[in-house]
């Protein structure tokens, strides 16, 4: 299993009664929970294999007692991780044992929501999917959609840059926040961005999207709100081969279009989904592609068309055009209901992350194959087909002694052939402390180095969620990943063990 | 299909070497952005040698170009897969504007309100930082969490965090069909019917009004356009692919007339302009305002932040003060440790943007 966190990640020298008296002087008891009991439900987030108790977890209500709080810690030098929902799939909000838990759930008002100007003002709190409900009488919504946005907060969201099913042509969390406002471990308030479409100086508002609480603690969050789509359209293909289905997905954007959304499943995914939903998959097809395409009814109309010729020129077995509401939601449903399904069929599943150029989907796919079997753990795919964000899942039983840790293993030779072929280790889960290590694969020494002077840019005393997102040299030296510069180590003046 | 010349390891030495000897370094590319920022202070440092498209792949969406490629072999090599650069970055002057000065100054042209900005097509980059280390961030594919964003927080930082060297970029389809028509109508009632035509579906992809009537371009399949078409009416703009880059480029005659500083002035969105002395255009759906005024600066900037936007001087005016809208305390304070965290000595574009950064 990954090692948690380290000892340089846990330098604090921290008087817990100390802490809790001065916590005490700004917060309600309520406010403020210190017993083992109360502490154990913040002990994980959505990653629920890493657990740690904080020392204290916070659960402010106003602006001004976060202020406080983050000034008492900085003052007394005590860690704090700040979080949302706590739906995180890569343990970015996993407490740290020396810190403070700063729970901002009461923090769920949308402060105005102007339809005029399509802007909405919300707390961090609020839930992804609450501002496209509030936004849907005016025929707006809130673009980015991952999928735990029924439960998920958009102040999260920013620290993760969130994505969703229909990044391709609407973006991420970055592409749909206009301004935002950042509270310093050090207590000064900064407004990133603004309700102009730029804003002077360096773009901090970029910087701050992703950064997975290391930077600050954000209050508000202005979104951009777009209008519902006059008309929407949804497709199912299916292929004998998802190769084929790849191709056919190039062959799309060669062609000029870009789909609102761009899904793939393979064929254990789709016989979990099927058996699960009753979606109408097609069981014996070893590839399904659901597209959705929106706009006007011109727009869409021409989309559809060329989509399904361009679909059956490509080698599709069958592609149906949803021909109603009831028959889109179908569609959609195996998709949605694609993680929960296979945790019908597996007692636990590992949810990976990567993303790769699209061209090498084949050969990642094949590779994953192998690695498959030689863990012999399954793996079911369903992927971002449209912006090569793949979902692995790979099946396993946390009961079997030393099944959780292989599987850990499997995830990482994953992420790892992930870089191999030019992609990334996260697509949109985040590092966390999840994959802390693969970091060390895809990252140089002297970049990990400027991520560090970034941070300590925002954060001198390294407060704010230390040991997560970037990790150490000495974790990288340890981990054996250190990549080598012409045969020399940078930095020989730092220890390694 | 890598082109062009890799100089990378020069631009590292001279950087190095200037890190060393504490030599302040004016980062050039086509020199065609000149003009913008604070004055240029320091030895020349030429990137434009540095050239030529690493790679581009049409299916993947993914171009990938050194910094000193033009903009102009871009748009070339992206038209013969018909897609483009969704941003429209300003030229200014001939051929000469690069990439590396197109992301440095992180400008966007006509499109920007509805298809995005600079940094919103940013997907990667490589950058000397002031210590003479060649860094990658960011990458070649569409998501990317692992680590902090620099590719998009370097994206308009106008040299301050160092050499760009390599940029990747997000690039999208060029529409099928585009169409450009002028209505007779005051600003503001036609900038509120342009929204009215995108919230019901019209694939707008620019609107500006030049104080006599209103110019709005859609972009998108034949029938998306016909149908916005069908809705907007007013009159055909013939050539109107040269109106658009003349706005771009600020070869219309407004920008091209002698006269006083041209002032770019962001605001919210349907936020009428600042009261100034002098002429004005208006693009962005009105969200831009490029203001030709005598006013002194200190009355721009405050005038501007009363209607919640920022100004810039942008061409002309004297460039040793302020020309973009002074930060507040704490977020200028912030910048100075971000400026020393990528470049300790003050070494690359020092004072560009703001004075003493």
């Amino acid at each position: 299993m990954v090692q948690i966190y380290r000892d340089e990640d846990c330098r604090f020298d921290v008087e817990r009664e100390r802490l809790i008296q001065r916590l005490g002087e700004v917060l309600a008891t309520d406010d403020l929970l210190v017993e083992h009991e109360q502490l154990r439900p913040y002990e994980c987030d959505g990653l629920s294999g890493y657990r740690v108790l904080p020392k204290v977890a916070v659960i402010p209500h106003t602006v001004d007692q976060v202020h406080q709080i983050l000034a008492i810690c900085h003052d007394l030098e005590v860690p704090v991780v700040t979080r949302g929902a706590g739906t995180s799939l890569s343990a970015g909000s996993l407490p740290h044992p020396q810190g403070v838990l700063l729970s901002m759930a009461r923090f769920n008002r949308i402060l105005e929501l102007d339809p005029e100007r399509r802007l909405a003002k919300v707390e961090p709190g609020v839930r992804n999917l609450a501002v496209s409900e509030a936004a849907a009488p005016h025929g707006l919504y809130y673009a980015p959609d991952p999928s735990s946005q029924i439960a998920c907060s958009i102040g999260g969201n920013v620290a993760e840059n969130a994505g969703g099913v229909h990044c391709l042509k609407y973006g991420l969390t970055v592409h749909n926040v206009v301004a935002a406002t950042l509270i310093t471990i050090d207590g000064e308030t900064i407004t990133l961005g603004g309700e102009s479409l730029d804003a002077p100086g360096l773009d901090l508002l970029a910087a701050i999207h992703g950064s997975e609480g290391m930077l600050g603690v954000i209050t508000d969050i202005t979104v951009k709100l777009l209008p519902h789509p006059p008309v929407r359209s949804v497709l199912l293909a299916s292929f004998n081969d998802v190769e084929r289905a790849g191709t056919a997905v190039a062959a799309i954007i060669a062609a000029g279009i870009i789909p609102a959304g761009l899904e793939m499943m393979d064929g254990p995914a789709i016989q979990a989904a099927e058996d699960f939903v009753h979606a109408g998959y097609p069981t014996d097809a070893e590839a399904i592609l659901i597209g959705e395409f929106d706009g006007n009814a011109g727009e869409v109309a021409d989309q559809v068309e060329e989509v399904s010729t361009l679909l059956e020129r490509h080698g599709a077995i069958e592609v149906r055009v949803a021909r109603d509401d009831a028959e889109k939601a179908r569609f959609w449903a195996g998709r949605k209901a694609a993680f929960p399904a296979v945790g019908r069929i597996s007692p636990d599943y590992y949810c990976m992350d990567g993303t790769i150029p699209r061209k090498h989907l084949a050969h990642v796919l094949q590779r994953m194959r192998e690695l498959s079997g030689e863990y012999g753990l399954p793996v079911v795919n369903v992927f971002h087909a449209g912006d090569g964000n793949l979902h692995p899942l790979v099946l396993y039983d946390g009961n079997v002694p030393g099944e959780f840790e292989r599987t850990e293993e499997l995830g990482g030779r994953i992420l790892e052939l992930c870089v191999e072929v030019g992609g990334t280790v996260t697509g949109e889960h985040g590092v966390g402390m999840e994959k802390i290590n693969q970091m060390c694969v895809q990252f140089p020494a002297a970049e990990i180095e400027q991520f560090h002077a970034l941070k300590a840019a925002f954060d001198p005393k390294g407060l704010l969620n230390p040991g997560k997102a970037i990790p150490t040299l000495n974790r990288c030296a340890e981990f054996g990943a250190m990549h080598v510069h012409h045969g020399q180590l940078p930095h020989p003046e730092i220890p390694r063990f | 299909m890598t082109s062009g010349t890799d100089r990378s390891n020069e631009l590292i030495a001279a950087v190095s070497t200037a890190a060393e000897a504490g030599t302040a370094l004016c980062i050039r590319g086509g020199a065609s952005k000149a003009f913008y920022g604070r004055s240029p202070t320091g030895e020349p440092l030429d990137v434009a040698g540095h050239r030529g498209i690493v790679s581009y792949e049409p299916t993947e969406l993914v171009l990938t170009a050194r910094a000193g490629t033009r903009l102009r072999a871009i748009e070339a090599e992206l038209r013969k897969a018909d897609q483009m650069m969704p941003f429209e970055p300003p030229h200014f002057s001939g051929g000469r504007a690069t990439l590396g000065g197109a992301i440095a100054t992180g400008l966007s042209g006509p499109a920007r309100p509805w298809t995005g900005s600079a940094r919103d097509f940013v997907l990667g980059i490589r950058l000397i930082n002031g210590r003479g280390e060649h860094l990658r961030f960011g990458g070649e594919v569409m998501k990317n969490v692992a680590g902090y964003d620099i590719a998009r927080l370097a994206t308009g930082s106008l040299g301050m965090l160092g050499v760009l060297t390599e940029i990747s970029l997000k690039v999208l389809p060029r529409p099928a069909a585009t169409a450009t028509r002028t209505l007779e109508l005051p600003a503001e009632q036609g900038f509120a019917q342009v929204e009215e035509a995108y919230c019901a579906g019209a694939p707008v992809t620019a609107a500006m009004h030049d104080g006599e009537r209103l110019y709005i371009r859609l972009g998108g399949t034949q029938g998306a356009v016909d149908a916005g078409l069908e809705r907007l009416g007013g009159d055909h703009l013939g050539d109107a692919d040269a109106f658009w880059t003349g706005l771009r480029d600020h070869t219309l005659p407004f920008f091209l007339a002698a006269g006083p500083p041209l002032w770019r002035i962001s605001l919210p969105p349907q936020t009428p302009p600042p009261r100034l002395p002098g002429t004005r255009i208006l693009d962005w759906n009105g969200q831009t305002a490029w203001h030709r005024t005598e006013a002194d600066a200190a009355s721009v900037f405050a005038a501007t932040a009363e209607c919640g936007g920022h100004a810039t001087l942008f061409r002309g005016g004297p460039r040793d003060a302020n020309v973009f809208q002074p930060l507040p305390h704490a977020n200028r304070r912030l910048h100075e440790h971000i400026k020393a965290a990528f470049d300790p000595g003050h070494i690359c574009n020092p004072g560009r943007m703001y004075e003493g950064l």
